[in-house]
This record gives structure tokens, sequence and C-alpha cells, in this order.
């Protein structure tokens, strides 16, 4: 399955950052640069991050998770600054605590090593708290991000039957058809 | 005495995008005005809707309300808030020493989840489910020997049903075997049923029950006011799109008429003259610590069936020392909530839940009481039973591929009924004052004291038998049952200054005026002499209007 630039749209919808779609500007010109300025609140290494971990927690049909990913955040973190700001210190923690044990960022890790620190950090059974310890951080600003984007989207969603998820304006039509399957 | 600088500071970036509709004055001036003709308090639908009667009439209004007013276009980051878990914002600023209360009564009363104090009142937050009461509701001790009959009757209300329901825009049909007469069509085409629906009619009708449509204060197509419903899904707390009604847009029509509306200046006390007949002034505070008197020929108390009652006792005077229009002590007093029934389970089959959030089949079969032996019971089935994707991703401890198999058996096979079950009015049950603690004017907070009866219970019971024989009959695996036990409100404060025609047993007549106070009005469903068990707000609405029509014609 592929994630392509609608899905970005409907995910950044169900993120409440709603007035973007169907502006593609901000997605034109959504490049990340190599250090957080006013304009750029995201790095290429955040987005690299973000990327690696979506890598590991969605499913692993997917396709095209780099551009989903990268699109989705820089919009994302551009509406909000705190979010922005939480999104750099917690991927500096990740990579603090992966530099106890590797010679390489998180991003640069392999799949199996990546799940692995997931699983060390506890991230996977952490609540998501944005003033926790490490694990609840990841949890909330990166990890639950990323599945939000997802799984709210009608494509992430749409994989379990739901195409109109909550948060996404999808009409008044779907409630009333049965299973597509 | 003046607030200018004060509330200047205060100033929110909705107040800077408003206009003042009296020349010389900003729109975040909280200084009184000179003594107009009405002083409503509380701008949820009740005082929207008095307000924008009165004023399309040409009367001088002004509105105070304790909350502020939300700025329309957070309601986008309002909806993220909400679904994202962990975020700890309470939506609609609910809580903290403003809003400090207390509940000591046998069943602990949630009362902050249950309104909101702003400029739209508790719409901001509600559902949107508007039905009439039924004609047994207005003569159910004459008819089954249950409760009180109100002193108006169903066809008093008739025609301001019709108003409420062309004021909301609700999108219904004429389908349901059991609702009153109406005399016209709803405004709007009701909403389609769901998939689910036609799963849970089939099962209704092997067992001989009834299923219909649900009107709903919910644009099934644009009107001027709003667009049509474009499946949000989170109606309940809040829709981006305004397609839900919520009071504002009374509001709106209210100040364009020339209304002035005041945000943030909670009402402390009433004031009256040296007769004790007439209310004089509402002292209200401001942001900037200031307090001022609103005078007015009449008043209108429309801020919800807590802080009406509330507010009357804390009016206490050396006259009324038991609080204003308490002549009858009964001001508090017959505190009632619909109480929430439901049963839900799974079926090997997928039911298409969640993508919209409201309902859209209801049955009424089981409402009318065929006697004494039990109460009203309205039968909902749900459109989002189970958790929706999302929510099980970001609190499952899977990642990757075992989190797409988690989810797939955790969402779309559930299916799940509710109910609202009346409770009848008990004395016990009541709002007063817990002089032991102060909200952040000092004044002693409302104390909910609650607790369900025999009868009340016994209806929950039946309303699950019923509920479970259904979803047995869809072929559920029954896994959740909220029964007597863990039954909670449904949020509708009901019953606590009641309607009558005799003052040592009511608080307000059938105009809604207070029997003690000639130019008093209360609106809201505090007047309510029993509850039935339909969701509130249309009848509040059309009892605000009959209420703005007696007022209109004494002004
Ligand atoms: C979660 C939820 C879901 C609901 N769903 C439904 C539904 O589907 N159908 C239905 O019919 N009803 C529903 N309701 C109930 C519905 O919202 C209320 O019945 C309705 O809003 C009551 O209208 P009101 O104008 O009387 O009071 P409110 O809407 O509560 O407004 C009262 C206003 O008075 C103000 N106020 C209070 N004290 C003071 C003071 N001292 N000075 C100045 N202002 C003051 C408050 O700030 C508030 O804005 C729901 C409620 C909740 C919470
Ligand atoms: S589903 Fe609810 S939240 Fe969405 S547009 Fe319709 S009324 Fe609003």
């Amino acid at each position: 399955m592929e994630l392509t630039r609608r899905d970005v749209l409907g995910a950044l919808s169900a993120a409440g950052v709603g007035s973007v779609s169907g502006c593609s500007d901000l997605l034109e010109d959504g490049a990340a640069g190599e250090s957080p300025t006013e304009d750029d609140p995201i790095t290429d290494h955040d987005v690299e991050t973000l990327v690696a971990l979506a890598e590991v927690v969605y499913p692993s049909g997917v396709t095209e998770i780099e551009s989903f990913v990268r699109e989705y955040s820089v919009v994302r973190v551009r509406e909000d600054p705190t979010y922005a700001r939480g999104v750099g210190e917690t991927v500096a923690r990740l990579d603090d605590y992966v530099a106890e044990w590797h010679d390489d960022a998180y991003a640069d890790l392999s799949a199996s090593a990546r799940a692995d620190v997931l699983e060390q950090m506890a991230v996977d059974t952490a609540d998501p708290d944005p003033d926790g310890v490490a694990g609840e951080r990841i949890r909330y600003y990166l990890v639950n991000e990323l599945l939000y984007a997802f799984y709210a989207s009608p494509t992430g969603a749409g994989l379990l039957g739901l195409e109109n998820p909550p948060g996404h304006p999808g009409g008044t039509t779907s409630y009333r058809e049965g299973p597509h399957e | 005495m003046n607030s200018q600088n004060g509330a200047d500071l205060d100033r929110t970036p909705a107040d800077s995008r408003r206009s003042s509709p009296e020349p010389g004055r900003t729109a975040f001036d909280r200084t009184p005005s000179d003594r107009v003709d009405v002083c409503i308090v509380g701008a949820g639908p009740s005082g929207a809707l008095i307000a924008a009667e009165l004023s399309a009439a040409g009367h001088d209004v002004v509105v105070l309300d304790a909350g502020p007013r939300f700025d329309p276009a957070d309601r986008e980051n309002e909806m993220e808030n909400h679904l994202r878990p962990g975020n700890p914002e309470p939506l609609w600023g609910m809580g903290g020493k403003r809003d400090a209360y207390s509940a000591t009564g046998d069943h602990h009363y949630p009362l902050n989840a249950a309104r909101v104090k702003g400029i739209g009142g508790s719409t901001l937050h509600w559902q949107g489910m508007v039905m009439r009461l039924h004609e047994q509701d207005f003569e159910l001790d004459s008819s089954v020997g249950l409760g009180a009959d109100w002193p108006i009757s169903y066809d008093d209300l008739r025609p301001y049903y019709a108003a409420a329901e062309e004021a909301f825009s609700v999108a219904g049909a004429s389908d349901n075997p059991f609702s009153p007469p109406r005399e016209q069509p709803h405004p709007l085409p009701a909403f389609p049923p769901s998939y689910s629906d036609s799963l849970f009619a089939e099962a209704c009708e092997s067992l001989g029950i009834t299923t219909h449509s649900v009107p709903n204060a919910r644009n099934s197509e644009a009107t001027d006011e709003a667009g049509a419903c474009v499946g949000y899904g989170t109606c309940k707390p809040v829709c981006p799109s305004g397609a839900k009604y919520d009071a504002t847009r009374h509001v709106n029509v209210a100040e364009a008429n020339g209304a002035r509306i005041v945000d943030r200046a909670p009402v402390q006390r009433l004031e009256h003259d040296a007769s004790g007949e007439r209310v004089t002034a509402a002292v209200y505070a401001t942001p900037d610590g200031e307090e001022h008197r609103q005078e007015a020929r009449e008043f209108v108390l429309a801020a919800g069936g807590v802080e009406t009652p509330r507010l009357l006792l804390l009016s206490e005077s050396e006259q009324y020392p038991d609080g204003l229009a308490n002549s009858s002590g009964l001001v508090g007093r017959y505190f009632m909530d619909h109480l929430f029934a439901g049963v839900g389970g799974q079926l090997d089959e997928r039911t298409r839940q969640k993508h919209v959030g409201f309902i859209t089949s209801e049955s009424h079969q089981f409402y009318d009481r065929p006697d004494d032996s039990r109460t009203a019971i309205k039968l909902e089935f749900l459109n989002y039973a189970g958790p929706a994707p999302a929510d099980v991703a970001m609190t499952a401890d899977s990642f990757g591929d075992d989190l797409l198999d988690d989810i797939w058996s955790a969402y779309g096979n559930h299916a799940a009924m509710g109910a609202l079950v009346e409770q009848l009015p008990r004395k016990e049950n009541r709002v007063r004052l817990d002089h032991s603690r102060t909200d952040d004017h000092g004044n002693p907070v409302p104390d909910v004291v609650w607790r369900l009866d025999d009868r009340t219970r016994a209806t929950i019971r039946r309303a699950n038998e019923i509920q479970r024989s259904v979803l047995e009959e869809l072929g559920a695996e029954i896994t959740w049952t909220v029964g007597p036990d863990d039954t909670g409100p449904a949020f509708h404060h009901m019953g606590t200054t009641r309607m009558g025609t005799d003052p040592s047993e009511s608080v307000v007549d059938s105009q809604l005026r207070t029997h003690d106070l000639a130019n008093l009005t209360v609106a809201g469903s505090s007047v309510f002499v029993t509850g039935g068990a339909m969701n509130p707000t249309l009848t509040i609405a059309a009892l605000s209007l009959k209420a703005a029509d007696h007022l209109a014609a004494r002004l």
C-alpha cells in the first residue's frame, strides 16, 4: 500500500491542520533544513528519525513512508512551534540513549535494532507524556504522532474498513455503506 | 470605575474581531449599559433564543455570560486536542476554581463534564439530539400516577416546538409512529439510517420492536446559517464545521439585532427593590476585578439547571434570607437527570462504526409508561461502538504488523445500544450551596445532592433486558453492560426551579415568571416538572420561545 500526497492531506486534516487542505504550496516548499530556524523549525535529521521510527511502527506493507512523514511533519511542526521544539528535543534524547550502545544515531540503525530500542526504552508500554521520562516523551512526540497521522487518516483507518475516521471530514455517505470486502 | 484598561488586557482574539452595537463602546468594554429593557443571564440556547427574539422585536437587550467567547477559528484545534490521548487540556476550559463544586449525594455527580460556560453554553459540547416530549409527559400523575403534572399541556407547547425545530434547523422525518402529533415536516430531511442501523432494524423486527429516524440539530443540507454536515464525527465535544447547531448562532442573530453580549461577566447576585417584588439589577464581576450593576425592566435567568438555582440562593437578602424566588423553599429541589443504560458486544461481521459522531436510529416504543411500574425509556442504536483504529494504535503496546493485527481485532465488529431512562422528581435530590467552599469570587459552590431511587434502577434494568435481547438476536457476544450500579447521568440538569400554578409548590408559573418577583423569568430545564427521557434542549428552546412571547407582551 502506497502513501500518497492525498494521504498527507488527509492526515493533516485529521491532525487539525485542515487549513492546508487543497493548498499545495505549503507542501511544495516544505523541505526541511540542516538546523531549525524560525521558518523551518524541524531539521533534516529530525525528519529522518521520524521516518526511521515510522518504518518500525507502520505495517510492513506500507510504502512511500518517507515522503508521507516528511510532508506531514514539516507542515505539522510549522503549525505548532511547541510541538516542533518537543520533536527536536525528543529526537536528541532518543539519540543520546542510542549513543550509549551504538556508534550511530537512531535513524542509522537497522530496522530490527530500531524496534529493539523502542522495546528497551519501554516505548511500547509507555503512557504518552510531553514532560515524562524519555520513553514517555518519545511515545508522545514521535511515536503517537506518527501513529495518529497514519491511523486517523482515511488511508490507515481505511485498511481497517474505516474510510472516514473521526477528525476527517469525509462526508455523510460512507456511514451508510456496508462492508467493502 | 471604568474597566476599559483592565478589560483591554483581557482582550482575546475573538474580542478584536468584534464590533460593538453600541456607538462609542468597544466590544470588550464590559461596563454596564444604561437601564435596558431586558437583562439575560446566560448565553446558552435558552438565553440566546430569548435574546434573539426580543432584540428582533426592537427591545434593548444585554446578555451576561460567565464564560468566554470562544473563537470559532480554534475549533479544529479543539477537535485535535480531544482526539489525541495524553493531552491534558480540558476542553472548553471547564474546571478550576471558577467551576468548583461539591457532590455529596449517594451517587457522585460529575458536574464539570456536564456543562460548558461560554457564549453558546453547553451546546458547544452537546450531541444535538432534539426530540419533543410526549403528551403523557405533561400529565404523568393524572395518567399513570407517577411524578407530577405540568401546568401546561403538549398542545400549549406545540407551536413553540415547531418554532424551536425551525430555529435549530432540525433534520428529521415523520416515520416515528410513537411521536406526538406534529403539524409540518421538520425543516431539513433526516439523516438516513447507518449500515449498523440496518442490522439492528432486522433484529428488532423479529422481536416486534419498531425503529425509526432521529431528529438532529445538525444540518443534513446547507442552510443560510451553516453548511451541511461533512462527517468529522467529533460532534461531541466539538463540531469544527459548524454544521451542528450551537447557540452562538442565535447569539450572533441577537448581536446583529443590536443586543449586547458580555462575556466573562459572571453574575454574582440579583438585587431587588424595597418592596421585594421586582429585581432591580444583576451584579456581575469582570476580569479586571471590578463589579458592575446592570439594571433592566425585566430579568431572565438562563444559567442552566445548576447555576440558575445557585444564583437564586446566592441572592439572599434580609427580606429573602433563603434566597430569591424561594418562598416555596423549592429552589434547587427536585433535581433530575436522565440515566444512561447500555449494552454492547461484538459480532462476527463488520459493523462500520465511527464514520459519523451522531446516531441515526432510535426506538421510542418503550417510552410511554403503561402504568406506574416503570418510567420512560428511550432506546438508541449507536453508530460509534467500540474504539476507532487511532484510539487502539495510540494506547497499544505493539507496533508494525502486530499492531495492525491488534487493531483488526479491536475495531470494526462492535455494536452497542444506549438508552435514556427517566428519573422522577424527588425532593431530596437537590442543588444547594456548600458554604464550606468558595469559587474564584468567594461565593459558596454548588453542591449536587443526587441519588437513584428503586424505580429508576428497575427501569434501567428493564432497558438492559430489552437491549440484551436485541443484541442476542443480532448474534452478538455481549461484552459490556451499563446497568443500575454503574449508570451515570446524561448531563441534563432538570427540575430545580419547577413550574406550577401553586406558589407553595413551585417556583415559576406557566409563563416561566417567578411567583415571587414580577419581573424575573427563569428559562431552561430547571423549570421542568418531570424530565421524561427525551434529551431536553428542544423543550428548553420551546419554553424559552414561549417565555419570550410573554416577556414581549409585558415590555
Ligand atoms: C456532553 C453533553 C451532551 C449533550 N447532548 C445533548 C443532546 O444531544 N440533546 C439535548 O437536548 N441536550 C444535550 N445536552 C444538554 C444541553 O447542552 C443543555 O440542555 C443545554 O445546553 C441547556 O441550555 P441552557 O441555555 O439552559 O444552559 P447552558 O447551555 O448550560 O448555558 C448556560 C450558560 O449560563 C452561563 N452562566 C452560568 N452561571 C452564570 C452566572 N452566574 N452569570 C452569568 N452566566 C452564567 C454559563 O456560562 C453558560 O454559558 C448535552 C450536554 C452535554 C454536556
Ligand atoms: S459529523 Fe458532527 S462534527 Fe462532523 S460536521 Fe457533522 S455535525 Fe459536525
